[in-house]
């Protein structure tokens, strides 16, 4: 055993846990340069940027931040499925509050109202988090549960109904801007630092992994894993929460049905894009982000490139698959080996996990 | 007489991780109805080579013949269809499956495409009456011990049709009766010509079944030997390349002096693991626990340490009357629980070196109190040299250090959290004799500094040269304890364990 220093160069380059996804994100951008013309062009005009990417990146904040939580979720080998109901639901609330308002305009009203939206989000979190650690529920069944009664919760508070409100301060949150910037692009950013801080300045990111990727361990290590996890789901919510305010707030409207329908699943696919293994015990979030950002572009590069809307998702799982083949090291390993001269028996670095 | 060929040939062999070559221009060979042992440090190849010959790890350099054909293989798969059945250091079974289908799992008798359970339960009966275990079947391996899990993967290995047969430390949780009918069976399968590839770091073990040795260091070969040919300390030197000093005999034990009781458990039980027991232990004491496997050691310190619940008793720690719910409560008051099984309830493997040393400290302080990166350095740093832990880099996976160097940093994240009672369940586990010394000097150490130790191994020698008085356990009960004078020798020592008569 000689340790010698680590090779650097291009070659760490391509071994970087964010190559691949940044590869992709690129080539999807570029893809959408042939269709739209000055698509990298950013503009400011009455103090606002615009621009295709600011777009992508406005569009894509309510699933940058369910993306967020599900990152941490994850990282304890958990999953959690009621994120779209949770968006749902605080969208409902928020915009029932709002509509009972005297005067829609009112900042407190609508401070308030975020508020307690956000208090249930909370609370429907650690609902989730105390089935998964407390009572023992695998957490694909926990958050099962919320998701299903969740869409029906968020029926009961709209009534049935979609609900509309005519509030410029609410109008914000989603859709409005605030020095120069979409302001959920701000708040895209707060919630990112915070988490970054939560995880790599506090202990919490160590304690996720490390019950993640052995939950035995840990608990005879002393980590109160119980904890752990109920923190971990209950920000999940908040985030999805947030979420929710943003997409209602952007339409203006509450719709109890299809508010962050299937938002779960692009949340997934998005951090497992981003290098998060669903077997958890390791998580990226830098890479989440970029996984988001990945789905979003391609759900705009859908629209500008003019895929028959029949065939649009079809044409989306087929750049996933691609974008998940590429990320996995076996199958990468597997198609150098094919390239390498024969006699050379093709086998993957390692096939089973056999320890020291 | 002209010895027969050589069933297996490797040459040049080089294997290199990013930032570490383990292997370098290795020569090996296996010659049919021997067993060779393969020696070296901790990290100094030995696994490395036997993954590499069973197609685990690709072959970076060099090539390797099986009955004088160039092979090389794909998979772990691929070499056993070639005749190599191999335990793995970490033993690799599936836990939710019951021992009978962990023994059978991918040749499972059949008819007509139906797997034949009861044939299976019978035959995996047999399998393992032949190694003296008496096991229900069809129970999950789960529910044994380390050790017996550890049999059950050698009734594995000696039962498939084999040339050769690999046993990367069968040994390091068995004891003395385990290990002779290890020997016996090893012994019957030499006869029929089958050649095996044998590593401990029980040089005792080595000199009494090996034929042959091929020492390696720091991933080079050093040379092949017969046993007969070289002493052990000729062995030792070669092994880490200088003369090791003092390696036995640390000096006399003085009496733990007259202190206070720190942990006191009065008629400690939990029903189904171990029968309610009485023990005290004295700061600065060290007490030793013997028994045979499934005695009920681990149990015991499982219930002090609060991993398990405890169903009848009572216990006080330093005079006050305490209720361990948890690991977690148990830690507040100063115990530390270093686990014999270091893979289920030890490490993290995707954390590294250094994570893996301050999580119980950074777990005490919760996750609002970071432990300053500069503190955790000087910490890891300290027993990175202190343990020897190799390769020296606190960054590096714990999943890719050695398996010996895997114990130590599992060592170490106890060590730093200088508890009042730190319980060591088999902490010698795989470490080879250097390091194994060192450890013991420190585990002495800090009983001198007023530390209590209760000390775990099937080791007999090792908890007599380290406790001041030994518990001996018996079918879950703890049926003697004996204060370790003059008196007291390994001899007497297994006839209480096999008695069970209070001496
Ligand atoms: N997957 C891996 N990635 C990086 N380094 C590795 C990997 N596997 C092994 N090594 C390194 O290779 C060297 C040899 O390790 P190996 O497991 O073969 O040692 P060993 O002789 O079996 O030691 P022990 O007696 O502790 O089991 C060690 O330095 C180890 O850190
Ligand atoms: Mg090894």
């Amino acid at each position: 055993m000689t340790v010698s220093p680590t090779s650097s160069g291009p070659l760490t380059l391509l071994r970087h846990r964010l190559f691949w996804p940044v590869v992709i994100l690129v080539a999807l951008l570029l893809l959408n340069v042939v269709f739209t013309d000055h698509f990298f062009s950013i503009e400011v005009k009455e103090g606002h940027l615009y621009g295709s990417l600011i777009d992508i990146v406005r569009f894509g904040a309510p699933l940058i931040l369910v993306a967020l939580g599900m990152t941490l979720v994850i990282a304890t080998s958990g999953i959690d499925l009621s994120v779209g109901s949770v968006v749902a639901i605080s969208g409902a609330l928020a915009c029932l509050q709002i509509s009972d308002l005297g005067d829609q305009d009112s900042v407190g009203g609508v401070l308030g109202a975020a508020g307690v939206a956000l208090l249930l989000s909370l609370v429907l979190g650690a609902w989730n988090g105390v089935l998964v650690a407390a009572v023992g529920i695998q957490p694909i069944i926990a958050t099962l549960i919320l998701m299903v009664a969740g869409r029906g919760l968020a029926q009961l508070i709209t009534g049935g109904q979609i609900i509309t409100v005519n509030s410029s301060p609410y109008k914000l949150i989603g859709g409005g801007y605030w020095l120069t910037l979409p302001f959920g692009i701000i708040i895209v950013l707060v919630v990112l630092a915070l988490t970054a801080f939560l995880t790599r300045r506090l202990a919490l990111g160590l304690l996720i992994r490390s019950v993640g990727g052995n939950a035995e361990a840990s608990r005879l290590a002393g980590i109160g894993a119980r904890g752990v996890v109920i923190t971990v789901y209950t920000f999940c919510a908040l985030c999805a929460g947030i979420a929710g305010l943003m997409i209602s707030s952007n339409v203006s409207s509450a719709d109890g049905n299809n508010a962050g329908l299937w938002i779960e699943l692009d949340a997934i696919l998005a951090v497992v894009i981003g290098g998060t293994p669903l077997s958890g015990g390791r998580f990226s979030l830098g890479g989440t982000v970029l996984g988001a950002l990945i789905i979003q572009t391609l759900t705009t590069t859908i629209y500008s490139i003019g895929v028959p809307p029949e065939t649009t998702l079809l044409f989306k799982a087929l750049v996933v698959t691609v974008v998940c083949l590429l990320q996995s090291p076996a199958f990468r390993a597997k198609v150098v080996r094919r390239r390498r001269p024969a006699g050379v028996s093709p086998v993957a670095e390692e096939k089973v996990r056999v320890h020291a | 007489m002209a010895p027969p060929g050589p069933i297996l040939r490797m040459r040049g062999i080089g294997k290199r991780f990013p930032g570490v070559k383990a292997l370098d221009g290795v020569d090996f060979r296996l010659l049919p109805g021997e067993v060779h042992a393969l020696m070296g440090e901790n990290g100094a190849g030995k696994s490395t080579l036997i993954k590499v010959l069973t197609g685990v790890y690709d072959i970076d350099d060099g090539e390797m013949e099986l009955e004088g054909r160039p092979a090389a293989f794909s998979s772990p798969l691929a070499a056993q269809q070639a005749g190599i059945s191999t335990v793995y250091q970490e033993v690799n079974l599936c836990p939710n499956l019951s021992v009978a289908e962990n023994i059978f799992i991918g040749r499972e008798p059949r008819r007509l495409g139906h797997i034949r359970w009861k044939r299976m339960r019978h035959r995996a009966g047999e399998l393992l009456h032949r190694l003296d275990l008496d096991l229900d079947v069809s129970a999950a391996l789960s529910t044994y011990s380390l050790a017996v899990q550890q049999m059950v993967a050698i009734a594995r290995a000696v039962d498939v049709e084999a040339k050769v047969l690999v046993l990367d430390e069968p040994t390091s949780s068995l004891d003395a009766g385990e290990v002779a009918q290890l020997f016996r069976v090893m012994r019957r399968l030499k006869e029929q010509g089958i050649a095996i590839l044998f590593v401990s770091h029980f040089l005792d073990q080595v000199y009494e079944i090996a034929d042959r040795m091929t020492i390696l260091r720091n991933g080079r070969l050093v040379g092949e030997y017969l046993t007969s040919e070289l002493s052990q300390v000729e062995l030792v030197g070669k092994m880490i390349g200088r003369e090791l000093a003092d390696l036995e005999r640390l000096e006399g034990r003085p009496l733990a002096r007259e202190t206070g009781p720190l942990v006191e458990a009065r008629d400690l039980g939990r029903a189904g693991a171990i029968e309610p027991f009485t023990l005290t232990i004295h700061e600065g004491e060290v007490v030793g626990l013997a028994g045979l496997l499934g005695s009920g050691r681990t149990e015991l310190a499982r219930l002090l340490f609060g991993a398990d619940h405890a169903g009848t008793g009572s216990l006080r720690i330093a005079g006050e009357a305490a209720n361990l719910r948890t690991p977690r409560a148990a830690i507040h008051r100063n115990l530390a629980f270093c686990s014999e099984n270091r893979r289920e309830e030890g490490l993290v493997p995707d954390l590294t070196v250094r994570e893996n040393i301050v999580l119980a400290l950074q777990a005490a302080r919760g996750w609002t109190r970071p432990l300053p990166r500069r503190r955790q350095d000087e910490l890891v740093a300290k027993y990175i040299s202190a343990l020897n832990i190799r390769p020296a880099d606190p960054e590096q996976l714990v999943q890719n250090l050695s398996g010996g160097n895997q114990q130590k940093v599992l060592l170490a994240r106890w060590l730093i959290l200088e508890p009042r009672l730190l319980i060591l369940d088999e902490p010698t586990r795989g470490i080879d004799v250097g390091a194994k010394a060192e450890i013991q000097r420190l585990v002495a150490e800090l009983s001198d500094g007023g530390m209590a130790v209760l000390f775990i191994s099937a080791e007999l020698e090792e908890v007599l040269r380290l406790s001041h008085k030994v518990g001996v356990l018996r079918d879950r009960r703890l049926v003697a304890e004996v204060d370790n004078d003059e008196g007291l020798t390994s001899e007497v020592l297994t006839e209480t364990i096999a008695s069970g008569a209070a001496s």
